[in-house]
């Protein structure tokens, strides 16, 4: 390794022993396929389970453009109804169960929360390397599908389309059971090792937000995932004994299903989203070089969402039939939801006053945050309120919406996080360059993808529409147009965090500042992550932290490290 | 209410007044458009302008304080309540009226008026039918000009949904149960249904139209087009109704095959069935296809048709087997020598006048 002078020069001021730093990592402990397979280390399961995420992202993203290429025209341009309708059903499925619900807690979280902690590892180690087994399982199960004849219902699965078509519904079905229980273990996981592993001084309230976020999100994985379980369960029951629970044929209710299913799935759009919001706090922070404002109205706003979304999956079926008071209610509870989210923005503006903001790549994610994540959350007012909802229900103003939420909320700060962690998780730069060329690429394909798809929406486009009108079809092009900008960022990212693990510079301990305990150890972290309880301080005081020069990354002045 | 929607509509979208197409919004052609209308475009501005405070926050703060040499940060309070109350309290006030007007909105969208014209609206993998109260059917859905018009309307296999954008009226059609909805058209033409919620195949083209009439020309279409079937020859009779109920989403009549079999050189051969057996095509099994499907599933095909018992008259099933017929060589020829029986038959069974009263 070129270079490991200054990287040792850093180390020693943080506190570590050279001989540690370049000899033994978690990267390096342990050689061997089998040394990863059975590891029980939670970094190396967070790096498989980033692996595995990332490919999963690369698979729902060519579905993507496979979908959107096909929107070229009006009619038929690469691929037939039946394969379009199996294309969205695998381009939902796969982003939302296999990338976006694992993708922070169960790959980045996995490998900075016991860090951040200040924990040796996760609480139950054991059980964290069934959940990825369980969730290769269960990816298993679900890309099964397309060989054996394709699902075709939609992620949703509603009934009783998806227990009367004879494509291979119960794969994908049995894929999605499996990988819940992955996600219900992540998340007992990370609660009970907040709950019991915190060092002494790591109270509460001087957690990091992230932890607060992730402990939040962990609270509904293990209480709605569950719903879903059984759901997916019933369904599985009813097409293959013929139970007569959801379809009416046999004396079911179909709209029971929808019930039950958002049920679950309303509080994953927030297993997907406070992650990403947890990971907005720790970056503006850190970039702005300025103490998080208002960090109990964050932390409190997490655990807010982590409640208030169990109270509002009515939102999804307006137009359902269901009554006019079960609308009031849902629709009155949708606003307060809003208000939490609210918070947090206006917090991280706050906390950008008056700061020294230094525009690294994970901060250029993190501004274009405020944008796409701003419009995915005010466009969800017009579908709070009744008479507004109706008119765009199932319209594509409700998939650039969600897309504005999960991508331009989820993806962005999954890709910030990415870029914030990832010289710590390899002990590499990236180009730095690139990497900000690629993230503003990233944002103008997306926007110029989605932002049409309001337009079209709220024009009356309707959803999972193989052919359309022709007066839809600019529409379409600009949006499919803008995806294959996105495929481009994507391949350039590809490019430069490849070339970053071979011949990436080494990383310095601190290449921007932190202050969380991750920061104050070597890049990559030792093995054993403390050797004894860390000192804890407020993980937003960057007083100590001052640039050095000679190593690329900051130092404790008072040379005091991690302890 | 309608002063202050009118004001507010004025402010806030002017185009909009006249009911044509904006840049968001389809053109207007009921009396709920408007109100959904001032509704999106008051939500509208109000994200545009909570957007714009953002953003622009964000970008002047970015410059400001952006680093470079000779630029560090400066302290600031890292909380404030009063801050936070004020920017939870706010956003909570304004969000009440989206609320309250939603609702309010909505309500006027979902209760019909007591005078309104009833039509039966049944969905079905990927057609619509709409039944008048003289018992009609049609698939594109006719009504008169400013009249309160009420459809209770249920589907035969998956949930669909009824959704009328220049109306701004969408309604899920759940199988199994009836769902209610309205609307009062403004402006005679001919406006886009679509199916909104995904059920298959075919859902992208489970389109239709609604055909807004003058006030005194409904009654004089519905009139006319209910008698068709003692106007019409039977094969022709046919041939209208298999397009107008759903028959030709499956069932072509040039030899391709599509959901099911083609009509064309159909009658008069043998098919073959799942179960092995083979039956000849004749005026019995053609009937007993429409009215029990799931009996007798020719080979190579799914069991999706859906059954036609009680939504086709007798004399309607002879229609369509007399227009199959005429597909067929075989049938063809038939035709000729059984045509008197037929129409010797048809005084018997005249279900348009029983469908009067
Ligand atoms: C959703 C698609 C669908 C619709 C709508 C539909 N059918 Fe069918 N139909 C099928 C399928 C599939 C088969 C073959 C399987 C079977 O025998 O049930 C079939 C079979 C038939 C047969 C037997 C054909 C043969 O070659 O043996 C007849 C006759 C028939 N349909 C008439 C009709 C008529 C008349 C209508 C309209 C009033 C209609 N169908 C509407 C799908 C449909
Ligand atoms: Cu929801
Ligand atoms: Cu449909």
């Amino acid at each position: 390794m070129n270079g490991s002078d200054s990287t040792t020069t850093a180390d020693s001021a943080a506190g570590y022993s050279s001989a540690q730093a370049s000899s033994d990592n978690y990267l390096t402990h342990g050689k061997g396929i089998m040394s990863w397979l059975g590891t029980l280390d939670h970094k190396r399961i967070g790096v498989m389970y980033l692996g595995c995420i990332l490919f999963s992202f690369f698979l729902g993203g060519i579905f993507a453009l496979l979908i959107r290429t096909e929107l070229l025209t009006p009619g038929k341009t690469i691929v037939d109804a039946d394969q379009y309708n199996q294309l969205f059903t695998l381009h939902g499925a796969v982003m939302i169960f296999l990338f976006l619900i694992p993708g922070i807690p169960a790959a980045l979280g996995n490998f900075a929360l016991p860090l951040m902690l200040g924990a040796k590892d996760v609480a139950f180690p054991r059980l964290n390397l069934m959940s990825w087994y369980l969730w290769v399982i269960g990816a298993i199960f679900a890309v099964a599908s397309i060989v054996m004849g394709g699902a075709d219902t939609g992620w949703t699965f509603y009934t009783p389309y998806s227990t009367s078509t004879d494509t291979a519904v119960i794969s994908m079905v049995t894929g999605a059971f499996i990988l819940g229980f992955s996600s219900i273990f992540t998340g007992l996981n990370f609660l009970v090792t907040i709950h019991r592993l915190r060092p002494p001084g790591m109270t509460w309230f001087k957690m990091p937000l992230f932890l607060w976020g992730i402990y939040g999100t962990a609270v509904m994985q293990v209480l709605a995932t569950p719903v879903l379980g059984i759901t997916l369960l019933l369904l599985i029951v009813e097409r293959t004994l013929g139970f007569g629970i959801f379809d009416p044929a046999l004396g079911g209710d179909p709209v029971l299903f929808q019930h039950f299913f958002w049920f679950y799935s309303h509080p994953a759009v927030y297993i997907m989203v406070l992650p990403a919001m947890a990971i907005m706090s720790e970056i503006f922070s850190v970039f702005s070089r300025k103490h998080i404002f208002g960090y109990k109205f964050i932390a409190f706003s997490s655990i807010a969402l982590a409640i208030l979304s169990f109270l509002v999956w009515g939102h999804h079926m307006f137009t359902s039939g269901q009554s006019a008071l079960a609308n009031f209610v849902f629709s009155a509870l949708t606003f307060s939801v809003s208000i939490p989210t609210a918070i947090k923005m206006f917090n991280w503006l706050a906390t950008m006053y008056k700061g020294n903001i230094h525009l690294d790549t994970p901060m250029i994610y993190a501004l274009t945050f405020m944008f796409t994540f701003g419009i995915g959350g005010l466009t969800g007012l017009f579908l709070g309120a009744l008479a507004t909802d109706i008119h765009l229900h199932d319209t594509y103003f409700i998939v650039a919406h969600f897309h504005y939420t999960m991508f331009g909320g989820t993806v962005i700060a999954f890709l910030a996080a990415l870029h914030y962690w990832w010289p710590k998780m390899f002990g590499k730069m990236y180009d730095e360059k690139l990497g900000r060329i690629a993230a503003g690429l990233v944002f103008i394909g997306f926007n110029t993808t989605f932002f049409t798809q309001f337009i079209m929406g709220s024009q009356g486009m309707p959803r999972r529409y193989y052919h359309y009108l022709d007066e839809f079809t600019i529409y379409h092009q600009i949006s499919t147009a803008g995806s294959y900008l996105m495929a481009i960022a994507f391949f350039l990212m590809l490019y430069y965090l490849v070339k970053s693990l071979v011949s990436g510079k080494p990383a310095p301990a601190n290449p921007w500042g932190g202050n969380t305990l991750e920061w104050h150890m070597t890049s990559p972290p030792p093995y054993y992550n403390f050797k004894e309880a860390p000192h804890v301080g407020d993980p937003y005081d960057f007083s100590d932290l001052e640039w050095d020069e000679k190593t690329g990354g900051y130092v404790s002045k008072s040379g005091r490290g991690a302890s | 209410m309608s002063m202050l929607t009118d004001l507010l509509a004025s402010l806030f979208g002017m185009a909009l007044l006249n009911g044509e197409k904006t840049f968001w919004l389809p053109e207007q052609a009921s009396t709920a458009a408007k109100n959904v209308d001032w509704i999106f475009m008051f939500i509208y501005w109000l994200s545009t302008f909570f957007f714009v405070l953002i953003v622009g926050l964000t970008i002047l703060f970015v410059i400001r304080y952006r680093a470079r040499p000779g630029h560090k940060e400066q302290p600031s309070p890292s909380h404030s309540t009063l801050l936070e109350v004020t920017w939870s309290v706010i956003p909570s006030i304004l969000l009440f009226f989206i609320f309250y007007y939603g609702y309010k909105g909505f309500m006027d969208l979902v209760v019909p008026p007591s005078n309104s014209y009833e039509i039966g609206v049944t969905a079905q993998r990927w057609s619509w039918n709409f039944t008048y109260p003289d018992g009609y059917v049609s698939e594109n859905l006719h009504v008169p000009v400013d009249r309160p018009i009420r459809l209770v309307m249920t589907s035969e296999d998956v949930i669909h949904s009824f959704f009328v954008p220049a109306f701004r009226v969408k309604r899920d059609i759940v199988p199994g149960r009836y769902n209610v909805t309205w609307f009062e058209a403004t402006k005679p033409g001919s406006y886009q249904i679509f199916c909104a919620e995904y059920c298959g195949t075919g859902h992208s083209d489970m389109l239709a139209q609604v055909i807004v009439h003058d006030t005194g020309e409904f009654d004089r279409w519905l009139e006319e087009s209910s008698g068709f079937l003692d106007k019409l020859a039977p094969a022709e009779a046919g041939e209208l109704l298999y397009k107008q109920r759903g028959c030709k989403q499956c069932h072509t009549l040039d030899g391709t095959i599509k959901i099911g079999p083609s009509f064309k050189d159909s009658y008069g051969i043998d098919h073959v069935l799942t179960d092995g057996s083979t039956v000849l095509a004749e005026e019995n099994y053609y009937r007993q296809s429409m009215l029990d499907p799931q009996s007798q599933i020719v080979a190579g095909f799914d069991p999706v048709m859906p059954t036609y018992k009680g939504r086709l008259k007798d004399k309607e099933v002879t229609a369509i087997i007399a227009f199959i017929k005429s597909l067929s060589p075989y049938g063809a020829v038939e035709a000729e020598t059984e045509t008197p029986t037929e129409s010797e038959a048809q005084p018997e069974t005249d279900s348009a006048t029983d469908d009067l009263d």
